[in-house]
């Protein structure tokens, strides 16, 4: 039996707003316990909410960079449950009427491309962080209030390979609108997945599975991929598959049930009577897409045509934001494309993996970034001396600065170089007659020479151009 | 009384609000439910195709405030109405996690 497999992804993306959802309380991570929270956050009686335009606007944002149809009277939802982490004892969301749906975004697996639709985007808050110790739970609700965009893929993604690009691709969109921060490892982007096989050819989609404890982009991948082939094999023997929720278990690189569901969840929506339903007119639409972030494709076809770096190098160097971001100021600092490409690709993403850093988190800037790849470039120094300059500009140094106090500055000038090149030619007058007889092995053994007596600081070119002349001359 | 509403169907809201219903009271808001659904169905004979649903009430719209951020500074008057409050978090009975996002 042959199967096909259909997988759901929704995806929970924090916005980087300076406020709340609803209420004035700021957006910020680290700060004690509950000190970002007043009484709409905590529900009291006859608070009332107000929606933040900020968020309103990160959502038509994400929609046009999703590129969905943008509903123009949307309005919130009530959505009711019982949970500590949320004392209003209701999430403030939209069910009825998403501010957007019916998008797409477009995936690579294996040289082919696809676009993968986008089912609705809707905006929601947060809920506060429980956690758990001594027989007890302790509730921090400073996450409570924080603006959310859920997107909702529709059932098109048909392995678990596309799934991973899919993330891939709309983290990256949603990067490069600068929304979000979009990092599952902190918790700005979550990911909650479906998967269901089905014999090719059946028409109804098999029964699905829910998979939780998905942390990273891999791990999504592997526990869709260990769910596809349990599925299949449990169809395989005649069995069938319950309608369940299952937890990836990072260790074994399985999934395990976690428990049965039964009938749907019950959570009582109806329209949120507090606030008043949007209205998002095409005016608002057409300022808010003036204002948005150059997206990554046009991006890579503005590096590609006007700073004359391959597709490769482009497609690479958009990955994220962060990395575009830097070439560009590198580049508008004075650093040629080429070489600020090379070296964002090279030692730049070495250092980043090697010290398990993001490019924000160091002290790496573009200013000297682009100072040392024009003291290359003018000859001040050699791409061999540039390494050590390199690790100086990784710990933040100036790269004059570093080239002056450590001595790198390459020798380029005649005046100096012409003495020791005529020193080194008297002292090996059998490498001038091997020369004349046309031994050109000569020449490597007198450049090393001459290096030998400069530390290795000679600038090459010049000292091959000036022994060329003293040999022939 | 008409069976607009069965006390199975009674019984789960009442989970769903977390409320104990015991035997009487069961049977009491069973019946009470039954004729509000009652009114309802009154409701339902006027014909409303083409009637856009009524999502609010509410003439308004975009009531909204700009994103700017204004901590209130809310946090101990908050805890000193909390039950119980250990090292500024809310103390609540260890939950399972039934949570939904």
């Amino acid at each position: 039996m042959n199967f096909e497999t259909t997988i759901g992804l929704e995806v929970h993306v924090e916005l980087k707003t300076n406020s709340k959802i609803f209420s004035p309380s700021p957006v910020a991570f680290g700060n004690q316990p509950n000190a970002n929270t007043n009484v709409i956050d905590w529900g009291y009686p006859g608070v009332l909410p107000t929606t933040n335009k900020g968020v309103v606007e990160s959502g038509i944002t994400a929609a046009l960079a999703l590129h969905a149809e943008i509903e123009k009277h949307n309005h919130f939802d009530r959505k009711n449950y019982f949970y500590p982490d949320n004392p209003k004892a209701y999430q403030i969301t939209q069910a009825e009427k998403p501010i957007a749906h019916d998008g797409w975004i477009e995936i690579e697996v294996d040289g082919e491309k696809k676009k993968i639709g986008i089912a609705e985007m809707h905006i929601e808050e947060d809920a506060g962080k429980n956690t758990h110790e001594h027989g007890a739970s302790f509730v921090d609700l400073n996450r409570q209030g924080t603006p959310l965009i859920e997107i909702v893929s529709k059932p098109d993604i048909a392995s678990p390979d596309e799934a991973y690009a899919y993330l891939e691709a709309l983290r990256q969109r949603i990067q490069f609108t600068g929304v979000s921060d979009v990092k599952m490892e902190e918790g700005s982007m979550r990911v909650d997945v479906n998967i269901s096989v089905r014999p090719i050819g059946q028409k109804e989609y098999g029964t699905k599975t829910e998979l939780k404890n998905l942390n990273s982009f891999n791990y999504v991948r592997k526990g869709l991929a260990f769910e596809e082939q349990r599925q299949q094999r449990v169809l395989m023997s005649g069995g069938t598959i319950q309608q369940e929720t299952r937890r990836y278990d990072e260790n074994s690189g399985q999934t395990i049930l976690m428990r049965v569901k039964e009938g749907s969840d019950d959570y009582r929506y109806f329209p949120e009577p507090d606030l008043p339903a949007l209205e998002i007119s095409d005016d608002w639409i057409q300022k808010v897409e003036a204002a948005m972030p150059e997206m990554p494709g046009k991006r890579r076809d503005r590096y590609v045509n006007e700073l004359g770096i391959t597709d490769y190098d482009a497609m690479v160097l958009t990955q994220t934001k962060e990395m575009s971001d830097f070439f560009e100021a590198t580049v508008a600092d004075g650093a040629d494309a080429k070489m600020a490409a090379n070296y964002l690709q090279g030692d730049v993403n070495a250092f980043l993996n090697d010290n398990h850093v993001d490019l924000q988190d160091t002290k790496l800037t573009p200013a000297n970034l682009a100072g040392m790849i024009n003291l290359i470039t003018d000859g001040t120094i050699s791409s061999k001396m540039a390494k050590k300059v390199f690790k100086g500009v990784t710990e933040g140094q100036d790269p004059k600065k570093f080239v002056e106090e450590n001595g790198l500055v390459q020798l380029s000038d005649p005046a100096q170089l012409q003495p020791i090149i005529d020193s080194v030619l008297a002292d090996n007058p059998q490498s001038i007659e091997d020369f004349n007889n046309g031994k050109d092995r000569a020449v490597g053994f007198l450049v090393g020479q001459i290096m030998k007596q400069t530390h290795g600081k000679a600038n090459p070119q010049v000292v091959n151009k000036l022994l060329m002349a003293s040999l022939k001359g | 009384m008409a069976n607009n509403i069965s006390k199975d169907q009674v019984q789960h809201v009442a989970e769903l609000a977390k409320l104990e219903l015991d035997d009487n009271q069961l049977d009491y808001f069973t019946d009470q439910l039954g004729q509000i659904i009652g009114l309802f169905e009154t409701l339902n004979e006027v014909d409303t195709t083409d009637v856009p649903v009524t999502s609010t009430v509410s003439d308004q719209l975009n009531v909204m405030r700009e994103d700017v951020a204004d901590n209130w500074n809310q946090k101990d008057a908050l805890l000193a109405n909390a039950p119980e409050t250990e090292n500024g978090y809310i103390k609540v009975p260890a939950i399972i996690d039934e949570s939904e996002d």
